[in-house]
């Protein structure tokens, strides 16, 4: 594996992405949802409207809900850039030629996964950052302190996030070998994100904790999804697959 | 002679359909090789299955000395060929520069050589000056020529070509050809892909033709000559009548048919056999204005062996 073919393999496609709007929609629009949205829920509903969910033993439980938007979000963003980065191959025929060139099938999928991964990163955590500021300026009056950062926060940005970005971003690579354009590789996409919410509804009912011990099992169980995506994803990108049984 | 590509018995079939069967055949350095047949005869997966993109069923290939069935050769080949595949496939939101870039870095071409390739192949193909513009904007024949470009990039050995003049307007194929014929006065090796049959009598020193199994091989001369027999063409005062016609038949014709006033059949030996043509002809009443014996063209062989 060489690691610097992997680098222009994802250089390319960012180079692409700068002039695809639907791809920049993906990246900003979700991301500035959660930064914006959450602190101005808590400022005009929770802290004014509805003095109860403001009270310091009810919020972190809230506050620790709308920061797994975070990761619903991480896992929602690639599935455009993905989708968009095979699709958009497969769509344009300027796969063959890829194939042809001297890189391995796990160089061109490792620099695919890179050029979706990283600006998901990028904007999610940008996002988480916005977020924790809002709502440590929404929520300082109650706590006394800075809600964020906090342990909880720690686990989720940097354990959780990663794996379930890795999960959607593998997850795309398996739809966009099964269909033909942009729109249904996303509509397919958002599959994986019932889990993620799934997991949510679970925490609003208190059947799980989204503390640190609740986050670290859910990415160990994702980090196992991880790796059984991986091997039906290298099964699904190989040369042979890609010019002879994808659609 | 080096033979760059050499196959026995090559083989590659998808369950139980037999895509290309038992080919054998070589191409030497620096020839321009035609693989001529109709649509589905196993061209493309030949070219993919030489280029490593598919794995072969049975049988050997070697390109530049390396096995295309070994999974340690496919990178060592995949470095000294060039593919046109049928699709240009070039990336869409790409500049014409980047398109190039991107192939250069990818065969480790370092930075001055990416520069002086990217600008040599961009200006022998007319498309210097628009090289900061997206290659989805270009027109079928730019592209194509732009995808010549990016498959010479790192000069390889080999370069192949599947159907790099369909689709194109006359003027577009054209300057495709005249490069192509450039390429040979340079010696590069190439493997074509057509079914174009005055395209590969022009350009290539041989040509196969294949139909799943390899039908013939050999230059285009050698293929014309060999479809037995000599095409004569009779020329009428008048329509050809059925009088006429019915005399014709029961001579030891091949291939008779006419068509308006002109009758056309095969015969082994022109200069004895035509006479008694002419004598049948007269005799039934019909008036001789001119007698033409062609030579069998590619074209017939192809049809002929293609049909086989």
């Amino acid at each position: 594996m060489r690691l610097s073919k992997v680098w222009t393999i994802a250089a390319r496609d960012f180079k692409i992405f700068r002039r695809v709007k639907n791809v920049w929609y993906s990246i900003i629009i979700f991301p500035v949802v959660i930064s914006v949205m959450f602190p101005a829920i808590l400022e005009y509903l929770a802290l004014r409207g509805s003095p109860g969910l403001a009270a310091p033993s009810v919020l972190p439980n809230l506050l620790n809900s709308f920061s797994f938007f975070l990761v619903i979000g991480a896992a929602y963003v690639p599935l455009g850039i993905a989708s968009y980065s095979i699709v958009g191959e497969k769509v344009e025929k300027s796969l063959e030629p890829l194939l042809a060139t001297p890189l391995t099938d796990g160089e061109i999928l490792l620099g695919k996964a890179v050029s979706a991964v990283i600006p998901t990163l990028v904007a999610m955590y940008a996002a988480a950052v916005f977020f924790m500021v809002g709502v440590d300026e929404v929520t300082f009056s109650t706590f006394g302190y800075y809600y964020f950062p906090n342990w909880n926060i720690a686990t989720l940005l940097l354990v959780l996030m990663p794996v379930a970005i890795v999960m959607s971003v593998l997850f795309s690579v398996i739809v966009s070998s099964r269909v033909n354009d942009v729109r249904s590789a996303n509509s397919f996409g958002i599959f994986i994100l019932f889990p993620l919410l799934g997991v949510y509804l679970l925490s609003e009912t208190s059947i799980i904790a989204l503390d640190v011990n609740g986050l670290l099992i859910i990415s160990g169980i994702l980090l196992a999804v991880d790796v059984a995506l991986f091997f039906v994803g290298t099964k699904t990108f190989r040369r042979e697959e890609i010019l002879t049984k994808w659609k | 002679m080096i033979h760059l590509i050499e196959t026995e018995n090559l083989t590659k079939k998808f369950g139980d359909l037999a895509a290309v069967d038992n080919l054998t055949l070589h191409v030497d350095d620096g020839e321009v090789f035609g693989f001529l047949g109709p649509n589905g005869a196993g061209k493309t997966t030949t070219v993919r299955m030489f280029c490593c993109l598919i794995s072969k069923t049975s049988g050997n290939a070697n390109i530049g000395g390396y096995d295309i069935g070994k999974k340690e050769d496919s990178i060592k080949i995949r470095k000294i060929i060039g593919l046109v595949p049928d699709n240009v496939g070039l990336t869409e939101h790409l500049t014409a520069y980047d398109n190039l870039d991107f192939y250069g870095k990818i065969y480790d071409c370092s930075d001055a050589q990416r520069k002086e390739n990217n600008k040599r192949f961009l200006e022998m193909l007319g498309l210097w000056d628009k090289r900061n513009v997206l290659a989805g904007t270009f027109s079928k024949g730019m592209k194509q020529k732009l995808a010549i470009a990016r498959a010479l990039i790192h000069d390889p050995q080999v370069l192949f070509m599947d159907e790099p003049t369909a689709n194109l307007d006359p003027e577009a194929a054209k300057t495709v050809r005249d490069f192509i014929l450039q390429l040979k006065k340079e010696k590069k090796t190439i493997f074509l892909n057509t079914h174009n049959l005055d395209e590969a009598q022009r350009i290539c020193d041989r040509v196969a033709i294949i139909n799943t199994s390899l039908r013939a091989i050999g230059t285009p001369q050698e293929l014309e000559r060999s479809i037995s027999g000599k095409k004569t063409v009779i020329g009428l005062e008048q329509q050809a009548s059925d009088i006429v016609l019915r005399a014709l038949k029961k001579l030891p014709l091949k291939n008779l048919s006419s068509e308006g006033d002109t009758v056309t059949f095969v015969v082994e030996d022109p200069d004895k056999e035509n006479s008694p043509v002419v004598e049948a002809i007269v005799l039934a009443g019909g008036r001789v204005r001119s007698i033409n014996v062609v030579g069998s063209t590619l074209e017939d062989t192809y049809l002929k062996l293609v049909r086989k």
